[in-house]
């Protein structure tokens, strides 16, 4: 059985960060990672990373835009924490080779994006996010004698011993369908978010919410799941997202009448207001019948008012994406975009060293909730989020196993999944497929769960949500082979999306008020004297999910209306 | 909606028979990608097709097949291009990716060739001491250059079908040699000379490609591997005064002094000039990608390379002063390939432009007669 110092679950930018800020203590290291590293969604990142790098900026002004456009509900400790320490994890970053873009005199360039009150985001061209994780997988190749890569593993459990500590998880070898339990003394979850239970959603395939699901059920609580972003440019066609940088360089947003519209809602920040409040106008716009396209459901993003040049160079991703994804050149054309799912602030909740409440389990990056996004995360505070907590974490989890021996770990987890696969592939073909319960999971996620929600729709989805629960029980399988059997791992993955989705939907349901993401039309407002709390959601050792709350930690930012 | 016929290659390791093909049909818009429609049977027929994916947008790198026999992502594949280059039956193939081991069905063992061979050019960047405080400060232009491999998403796809890795497996190929002009572009890096070093005196490095475009062709993203690695020869022999193994060097040079010479490429001047056996027509547009930025706006004015070769002319003044221009600069401008396969609109440097517009009369042979008239 492996045993680590320090075992890290998931290797996009949180994991790896992580993985390098552990062993640089002297700690041994062990990252997985269900698919190779490089390909980890953090790779699909394009707009760049904030931080308050120019001379003039301050990180006070990035920690108030933050709050901000998280609604008040974030928490002003840890969002200190990552302003304060963005500029030195840049610079870390480009140290390590990141190629971030420059200005005339060989600086690093800044561009504008969603909510800030002045340029702050850091970038290369529109492939910041595969720049940034290619470069530390550059550094983990460069440091392969001190961590430990296990590439194409698939973890299906945390394990807790009688203590009531996380030592360990098992995991299995996707090549050669082996289990294997892994001991450690600290347990970090960095394996992202749950796009997935949206249909569509600008999220990959593999972001099917496994660490949060594997954290619920190993009693760690989630804090601030109701609260789930609609990206306001996802291209209509098919879900991708257009990159915040495309508005942040001068993109407008154009509905039926060719008006901007954005006037009305955020006359001054305009198209670069808080994604909730874009993606809100959008919808109201829809709704209101000024929408575009062939069934009104869509909204004109006019870049062609962008200079082409600027275009190619630092928007290059997105021109191939409207060309071999929509058929549309967007330098000389407007592109059909509509509100999209993108972003799950919820997730396992840390404090500001990435610890959960469950001891020896850390979480960093989309997976946990820190919570630094609160109500609505700010575009390219994500990237920055991943790496400042992921790295926090690294270090925290390393500290703590030098203090200790290794605990002893058990193969009983291990057979408990074993069985479990087992049985999976056991099942008769009279139940539904995998993919159909997957399909309507996310359609109805997607109805009831999105920029609109009310208490009838949410009701619907939850009893929905129950249902499929039970269908997945009977969900069979085709393959039954060992190496490489991803249609096993999908029938896993589903329960980790019903679990998320469940837990998304409670949240929704109890938060009666309007907040960041959140929009209830039946509490249309923001209601402080009653709501200003995180909700939080655990199963408590039972099968049900309970709720309770936390205080939000308030240090020099007060609560205010929140205009643009 | 239309339904298109997808024939994939199946392959299961654990029941000891031997690949086959396996026939699906699906429902998707012409538009749609291969990967959609290898989705939909999947989903909706047979869960055990193996196929890696995760992103659908051709940024994860996870997807690399090979769709009628030519090396690509399947996410960015469209299904009326896939059934365009389909074979009379109408029906598309997909097959795993060549040169590396298979695994199960469409999924190969990347870790056995690709990423070993990334690991070799020690993939990491070298930054130069001391290290400063806040960022290296390095020109605009040199972080949109490395940009280009930087944009590299690991697909394996140029690795796929290089023609050079099927004679020499030991080839070091066009992904990780794409990946060291990375380092090698980068001025922060340190070991420019030590790595050039390295890739050109090991036989299975830099020299070891043989310009048969297949990498180029295959890439998603725009990388050129082939013309990164003919800038790392470049930079190997005239920085360095690396020795180049195979003349590609001399090949190259050949070509400048021919253009220098003749205004445009005279064929029968280049063969003795380089040397023979390697050369070939389809090495021009090579050259149209590999020369300084002035040369390309001046043969991107309407000549063709057909007409390049066919219609040799003395070298007119605007030619002359290109290479004055060029050669009298400090420093050596590599062409952008970045940013340049579209920057149609881009303004033209004044004093470049100025000098294409006095060569462009006579180098341009509008309908053929004049050159051979020339
Ligand atoms: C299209 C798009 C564009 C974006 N653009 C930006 C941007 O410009 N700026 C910004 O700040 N943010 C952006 N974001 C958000 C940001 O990219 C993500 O929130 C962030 O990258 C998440 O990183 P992560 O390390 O937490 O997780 P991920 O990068 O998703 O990595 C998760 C890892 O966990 C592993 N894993 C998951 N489950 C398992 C399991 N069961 N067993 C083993 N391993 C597992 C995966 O293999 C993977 O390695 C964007 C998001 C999207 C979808
Ligand atoms: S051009 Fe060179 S590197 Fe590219 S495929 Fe051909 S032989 Fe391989
Ligand atoms: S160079 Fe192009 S084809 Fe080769 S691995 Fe990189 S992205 Fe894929
Ligand atoms: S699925 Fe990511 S590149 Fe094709």
């Amino acid at each position: 059985m492996p045993a680590h110092d320090v075992l890290i679950i998931g290797a996009g930018l949180a994991g790896q960060r992580a993985a390098l800020a552990a062993a640089k203590t002297g700690a041994t290291v062990a990252i997985l990672s269900k698919v190779h590293p490089v390909r980890s969604h953090s790779v699909a990142a394009a707009g760049g990373i904030n931080a308050a790098i120019n001379p003039v900026d301050d990180w006070r002004s990035h920690a108030y835009d933050t709050i901000k456009g998280s609604d008040f509900l974030g928490d002003q400790d840890a969002i200190e924490i990552m302003c304060r320490e963005a500029p030195a994890e840049v610079m870390w970053l480009e140290h390590a080779g990141v190629t971030f873009h420059r200005n005339e005199k060989g600086e690093m360039d800044l561009r504008a994006f969603g909510g800030a009150s002045m340029k702050r985001t850091a970038y290369v061209a529109d492939i910041t996010g595969q720049a940034l994780l290619h470069v530390l997988y550059e550094q983990l190749m460069k440091y392969h004698e001190v961590i430990d890569r296990f590439e194409e593993w698939f973890v299906t459990s945390l394990i807790v011993n009688d203590n009531g500590e996380c030592v360990g998880a098992v995991a299995r070898e996707i090549r050669s369908g082996r289990m294997e339990t892994f001991n450690a003394k600290s347990v970090i979850l960095a394996s992202g978010g749950a796009g997935q239970c949206f249909q569509p959603t600008t999220n990959a395939l593999i972001c099917t919410g496994d660490g949060i699901a594997q954290a619920y059920q190993a009693g760690a609580p989630l804090m601030d799941m109701e609260m789930i972003q609609y990206h306001p440019t996802t291209l209509a066609e098919n879900g991708f997202l257009i990159t915040e940088g495309a508005r942040g360089e001068g993109a407008h947003l154009l509905n039926s009448e060719g008006e901007r519209f954005m006037e009305k809602y955020a006359p001054n920040k305009m198209e670069l207001a808080s994604r909730d409040v874009v993606s809100r106008a959008e919808q109201t716009e829809i709704l209101e019948g000024r929408g575009v396209g062939p069934d009104k459901q869509g909204i004109y993003l006019d870049i062609t008012v962008v200079p082409r040049k600027r275009t190619l160079e630092a928007l290059r991703e997105i021109v191939n994406i409207g060309k071999d994804f929509a058929g549309v050149d967007i330098t000389r054309e407007p592109i059909i975009i509509q509100p999209g799912m993108h972003y799950i602030m919820g997730g396992v909740k840390t404090d500001v060293n990435g610890a959960t409440p469950l001891p020896g389990l850390y979480a960093a990056g989309e997976v946990a909730c820190v919570s630094v996004h609160g109500g609505n995360r700010l575009g390219a505070n994500s990237l920055l989020d991943t790496l400042i907590f992921g790295r926090r974490s690294g270090e925290h989890a390393a500290a703590r196993a030098l203090d200790m021996k290794m605990p002893n770990a058990s193969d009983e987890q291990l057979n408990k999944d074993s069985a479990m696969i087992a049985e999976i592939l056991g099942r008769p073909k009279t139940g539904r497929r995998v993919s159909e319960i997957k399909l309507e999971l996310g359609e109805t996620m997607n109805r009831y769960a999105a920029v609109y929600r009310d208490e009838a729709g949410l009701q619907s989805a939850h009893e929905i949500v129950r249902r499929l629960k039970e269908e997945a029980k009977t969900a069979y399988v085709d393959d039954k082979g060992a190496v490489f059997n991803q249609d096993v791992l999908g029938a896993i993955e589903l329960d980790y999306m019903l679990d998320c989705s469940e837990t998304i939907v409670m949240a929704s349901l109890e938060r009666k008020e309007s907040r960041g993401a959140q929009f209830r039309t039946d509490y249309p407002d923001r209601n402080d004297a009653e709501w200003l709390k995180h909700i939080d959601v655990s199963r408590n050792g039972g099968d049900t999910p309970t709720i309770s709350y936390s205080e939000v930690t308030i240090t020099d930012w007060q609560p205010e209306a929140r205009t643009y | 909606m239309a339904e298109f016929k997808l024939k994939i290659r199946r392959y299961d390791p654990q029941s000891g028979a031997a690949p086959y093909w396996d026939e699906h049909t699906v429902e998707l818009e012409p538009h749609r990608s291969v990967l959609e429609g290898i989705l939909q049977a999947r989903n909706e027929k047979d869960g055990s097709i193996g196929v890696r994916c995760s992103c659908r947008a051709a940024i994860c790198g996870s997807c690399g097949v090979r769709v009628n026999g030519k090396p690509g992502l399947a996410c960015h594949t469209h299904l009326d291009d896939a059934l365009a280059s389909a074979g009379e039956d109408g029906v598309i193939e997909v097959e795993p990716m060549g040169n590396m081991p298979i695994i199960k069905d469409l999924i190969v063992d990347m870790d056995a060739v690709h990423w070993k061979k990334i690991q070799r050019v020690t993939p990491w960047l070298i930054g130069k001491e001391p290290v400063p405080e806040r960022e290296y400060i390095v020109s605009r232009e040199s972080m949109i250059d490395v940009t280009q491999s930087m944009a590299c998403i690991q697909c394996g796809a140029c690795v796929s079908d290089c023609l050079s890795m099927e004679v020499d497996p030991l080839f070091i190929g066009p992904a990780a040699l794409a990946k060291t002009y990375r380092f090698v572009g980068d001025p922060r890096d340190a070991a420019h000379e030590q790595r050039l070093k390295d890739l050109g005196e090991d036989k299975h490095g830099i020299y070891d490609c043989t310009h048969c475009f297949k990498c180029i062709e295959a890439c998603p993203k725009g990388v050129a591997p082939m013309n990164q690695i003919m800038r790392l020869r470049r930079i190997a022999g005239n920085d360095f005064h690396i020795k180049d193994r195979n003349n590609g060097e001399r090949h190259e040079m050949a070509f400048v002094k021919n253009i220098e010479k003749n205004g445009i490429l005279h064929e029968a001047d280049l063969l003795p000039d380089s040397y023979g056996g390697k050369f070939h027509p389809r090495a021009v547009p090579e050259l149209i990608s590999s020369l300084p930025i002035v040369m390309t706006a001046l043969l991107r004015r309407k000549m063709t390379p057909a007409k390049a070769l066919l219609h040799p002319h003395r070298a007119p003044d605007g030619v002359k002063k290109i290479y004055e221009i060029v050669e009298g600069r400090d420093e050596r401008n590599e062409f952008n390939l970045y940013i340049s396969g579209t920057d149609a609109d881009n303004e033209p440097n004044p004093e470049v432009a100025a000098a294409a517009e006095v060569a462009e009369p006579a180098a341009v042979a509008p309908d053929g007669s004049e050159g051979s008239s020339a």
